[in-house]
Parts: C-alpha cells; sequence; structure tokens
C-alpha cells in the first residue's frame, strides 16, 4: 500500500467532496479515511488515499488535482504520506 | 494513522512559515581526475561533475513535487582545489582556469553554486595552495557559481599567520576585482578555522578528503517555524521555552532526514550528514534575529543577546541531533547580517556593532558573515579581524568563520545589495586604530595548551 495524503482548502461550496472523489475513482485510487470540518464557512478536508493502483504517475495526478481544485475554487494539494510520517511519528 | 491536526500542522509550516530544505549538497571527490597535464585535468573534472551531478536537480524537483516541500538549492561541493590542481597548475592563472571548468560544470548540471575552489593550510602552505589562494580574486571576478574557502586554522594545528596575512590581501583583492557588483566577489570567499570536511552551505562547503567518492550532504532551516513556535509560549519560563525549541527543531530536521533519505535512495549516492542550522534568509518572517527578539530582546545587540543566541544554539543541537542518524557540517544558528532582516534592522538602529557580533560567534555556528564593511578598509585590518575570529574558534574548538565584504567606494551610512538570498547590508564601521605591526609577523600562532589530548 502506498498511501499519500489529499487536503482540500477553501471556501465551501456544493460538490467539492463529489468531485474530488470523482477524480479520485477514474484514476484507481483508493480513499482510506476522510475528516472533514467547516471553520468560519471554510472547506477544510483531508483524506488519506492508497496511489498503488494509480495507472498515472504521481506528479501528473497532483498537476491534475491542482487543476481540478482550481476548477471548484479551492486549493487542492496532494503529498506522500511520510513527510507527516516522518514529523510527527517516532 | 496521521490526524488532520498534524497534517495541518506540516503545511502551515511551510505554507505560513518559511519550512524547506534549504541545500541537497552533492559531494563529489575529484581526487581521481589528478594530472600533471592541466588541459587532462581540466576534462577529466567536467566529464566527472556532469556525470555524477547529471540527475541532481531534476531529482530534487522530483522530492520538493512529491512531498511538497521546497528545496531551495541543489549544489555541489568538491575536493579543494588546491590539492586536485597541485600537479598540472604551476601559476594562479593555471588555477583560473580550472574555475572557469567547474563554472561551466555548474552551469551544465543547473546548480546555483559550486564550492571547493579552497585550500587547507591551517599549519603550512605548499605552493601549490599560495597559488590558488592568489588566483581567488581573479577566478571570483571572471566565474558566476563558484564559492571559494581557506582554512587557515584549528584548534591542532594552531593559527597560520602566513595564511592570515595573506587572506586579508585576497580579500582586499577580491573586493577591488568585483568593484562593480559592490564587491560580490567577498559574499563567495569565507576564510575558516576548523572547517568542517562535510558543509552543505555555501560559501564554504567542499568536500574533505576523508570523505567517500560522493555523497549526500543535506542542510535543513527554519527560523521562521521556531519564531512562531516560540509566540505561543511568551511569558513562560526557560524550561517551557527550550522544550518548544528542541521539539521544533526535531521536527525540522526530520524533514531534512526524509529529503536525505530520498535523495540518496534515488541517486544511488551514499547519505553523509544532515547539517542542523538555522539558516536565515532575507524572506520576512525567515530570520534568526527575530527569534532572539521573540525570546525577550528589543533588539538584537541588546545585553542579553549572547546569552539568548548561545541558549538557541544548544536547543537547536539537542532537538535534530535524535532527528537524524547522522549529523555534522556546521549545525547551528546563523548570524550573517545581510541575509537576515532581522539583523539589517538591528544595524540600521545601532543596536548591533562589530564588537556583539564577535561576542555572538563565540557561542553559535560560524562567525562574522556577510557583513559590510568600509571599501578603505586595509588589508591588514582585515586579516586583524580574521586573526580575531581565528583565535575564538581555536580556543574554543569550534568552527569559526569570516565573509567581511570591504565594499569599495562605499562608507559608513551607505547600503550595498548583492540582490537574492544574499540580500542587502548597511555598511559597519571597523576599527580604525591599526594592527599592521601584528600582522606583519612572520610564522604561525601555536596550537593552544587543550589541544593535547592524547
Amino acid at each position: 500500500m502506498k498511501k499519500c495524503i489529499v487536503t482540500v482548502l477553501g471556501k465551501d461550496t456544493v460538490g467539492i467532496i463529489a468531485k474530488v472523489c470523482t477524480y479520485l475513482a477514474g484514476n484507481e485510487i483508493n480513499i482510506l479515511d476522510i475528516s472533514q470540518t467547516i471553520i468560519q464557512g471554510y472547506f477544510n478536508m483531508m483524506m488519506i488515499v492508497d496511489v498503488s493502483g494509480m495507472k498515472k504517475d504521481f506528479k501528473v495526478v497532483c498537476d491534475e488535482m491542482e487543476k481540478l481544485g482550481e476548477e471548484i475554487g479551492v486549493s487542492i494539494h496532494c503529498q506522500k504520506e511520510e513527510i507527516f510520517e516522518k514529523m510527527h511519528r517516532l | 494513522m496521521i490526524n488532520m491536526y498534524e497534517v495541518s500542522e506540516t503545511n502551515k509550516m511551510i505554507e505560513h512559515e518559511n519550512l524547506d530544505v534549504r541545500t541537497i549538497t552533492l559531494g563529489i571527490s575529484l581526487l581521481d581526475c589528478i594530472d600533471s597535464n592541466l588541459e587532462e585535468l581540466n576534462r577529466k573534472i567536467y566529464e566527472k561533475i556532469t556525470t555524477v551531478a547529471k540527475d541532481l536537480v531534476s531529482t530534487g524537483q522530483d522530492i520538493e513535487r512529491e512531498f511538497g516541500i521546497p528545496i531551495v538549492n541543489k549544489r555541489i561541493s568538491i575536493t579543494p582545489i588546491s590539492l586536485v590542481g597541485s600537479a598540472a597548475c604551476k601559476t594562479p592563472e593555471d588555477f583560473v582556469t580550472i574555475a572557469r571548468t567547474l563554472d561551466c560544470a555548474a552551469k551544465e548540471v543547473g546548480v546555483n553554486f559550486i564550492g571547493g575552489y579552497s585550500a587547507l593550510v591551517s599549519k603550512g602552505m605548499t605552493k601549490s595552495e599560495e597559488n590558488l589562494i592568489r588566483s581567488i580574486p581573479q577566478a571570483l571576478a571572471e566565474t558566476e557559481r563558484i564559492c571559494s574557502s581557506i582554512n587557515v586554522g584549528s584548534t591542532r594545528t594552531g593559527i597560520n599567520m602566513d595564511a592570515v596575512r595573506l587572506c586579508g590581501e585576497v580579500v582586499k583583492a577580491t573586493a577591488e576585482a568585483t568593484a562593480d557588483n559592490d564587491s560580490l566577489g567577498c559574499a563567495k570567499l569565507v576564510v575558516f578555522c576548523n572547517a568542517p570536511d562535510d558543509n552543505p552551505f555555501m560559501a564554504g562547503a567542499f568536500l574533505g578528503v576523508t570523505e567517500a567518492d560522493s555523497v549526500i550532504n543535506v542542510g535543513v532551516s527554519g527560523p521562521g517555524v521556531v519564531k512562531k513556535a516560540l509566540e505561543r509560549v511568551r511569558g513562560k519560563g526557560f524550561e517551557e521555552l527550550c522544550e518548544t525549541i528542541k521539539k521544533t527543531a526535531f521536527k525540522v530536521t526530520r524533514v531534512g532526514q526524509l529529503v536525505a533519505g530520498e535523495a540518496s535512495r534515488r541517486l544511488g549516492i551514499p547519505f553523509g550528514i544532515i547539517d542542523l542550522s538555522l539558516a536565515p534568509t532575507p524572506a520576512i518572517g525567515d530570520s534568526v534575529a527575530e527569534i532572539l527578539e521573540e525570546i525577550g530582546l528589543e533588539r538584537v545587540g541588546a545585553p542579553g543577546t549572547t546569552a539568548a543566541l548561545a541558549m538557541l544554539n544548544d536547543q537547536v543541537k539537542k532537538g535534530g541531533v535524535m532527528a537524524s542518524s547522522y549529523v555534522g557540517g556546521l549545525s547551528g544558528a546563523f548570524i550573517p547580517v545581510s541575509e537576515d532582516q532581522g539583523m539589517i534592522d538591528a544595524v540600521n538602529a545601532g543596536s548591533l556593532t562589530m564588537e556583539k557580533l564577535e561576542a555572538m560567534t563565540c557561542v553559535c555556528s560560524v562567525g562574522l558573515d556577510m557583513i559590510a564593511i568600509p571599501g578603505k578598509t586595509s588589508a591588514s585590518t582585515i586579516s586583524g579581524m580574521i586573526a580575531d575570529e581565528m583565535a575564538i574558534g581555536m580556543v574554543n574548538q569550534k568552527t569559526t568563520a569570516v565573509r567581511l565584504i570591504p565594499v569599495i567606494g562605499k562608507d559608513v551610512g551607505d547600503t550595498a545589495e548583492f540582490g537574492g538570498l544574499l540580500g542587502y547590508a548597511p555598511i559597519m564601521p571597523v576599527n580604525e586604530f591599526g594592527c599592521e605591526a601584528f600582522i606583519s609577523r612572520e610564522g604561525r600562532i601555536p596550537a593552544p595548551i587543550h589541544s593535547f589530548k592524547n
């Protein structure tokens, strides 16, 4: 299993989760965990996903998700899990 | 599993607090390029660097993208050229041809600096080493990406005062050779005591002869992250203050360890060390001076500055050491003037003086760094300043360095502009009493008594 963290931040609007999930499903990326809150009208979501079945290059997926974010009007980042794991776990 | 709070903490550090990996520095040994034919030597150097480092920049960019962490610089350090060129170079001009080759190789592989146009002369100088040192002004004036360093002393050998005298002249000549750019050449020239073999930070990086054929060394940074963390413990006791610095340094260093491991694996080059340094940039919120002010100083330079810096430096090391498998290089807080907005402001406000900076270098990572001084300062006065700093390093068994920029045509009240990461600096006054008779004495200062440990 190769885990990545997808973070979505921005002004809340209809269909953010739907659009992000559709993109992930279309690229064989499995969602393992989702946390989501709205703080003062701002949408804040973190997903832990498994990218081991993904066919595309990781960098291409990062670029496409960023572009998708621009279309929805939010910022989407896709990062490999190790940066968080290293920093917060011994 | 990682939770949302942890993810947002990391990303906040990156996006708002200037967390980055300051440099991936690829050390390349050039010992196997040595040849008595100068042309052949240049060809071998170019070939080795452009072969070993061909994927360095693209690998760094891939890591940045995949982990979402900026890697500001990708650089190369090499075996001191005084050794590599000793068989082929008979004159300073011969050494300059190697500088041109290195500059071309750096451009070809896309690194912004290549360090190791260096000589290690802490006890004595060979003819070749003297020629290299004499070639530095021309080499730095004619190239763009070369960094040069000279080690003139160590705790075990004492201080080579003949080299100190020569260095004062070379700093002055480099300033004159690059006078059109506010004497920028001097920003790429460092004089060391106890220079480490594995330093990834420019301008003092070189790959020592104790090192392997190639090695990955990584320099981390993160003054902004420490500053923000300390904002949350205002008014609290030293225990909490120190714990906060340690925890933050640990987190910052872990990112460096991850990047170093990835770079090493992908390039197939062994991992050397992480340099645990708080390296500031001229960007707002990326300042070591601001950390000291957050600790409780009205301005850097005020009474208490040396104590606060000593504590900061020690806590950064204590937090960072456990986060990395190997720690080396300079490791500590850097206090360059031109590269730190808080330091510049303190100089302009009249709070920070040359003498206080010298005191601060006794307890921090490097030395008198990126300080612009009047262009009229004599070579012997520059040598005197170098000698003072070398003595601090020698006696305290630590690395110290001098990177002074006598800005030709400018005086106290003017400002020198270096651009980019090198920043800008107000010209600082220098004590105008001379030390000519001291500097003109020949020979070396013996090693201190506590160096005899066998």
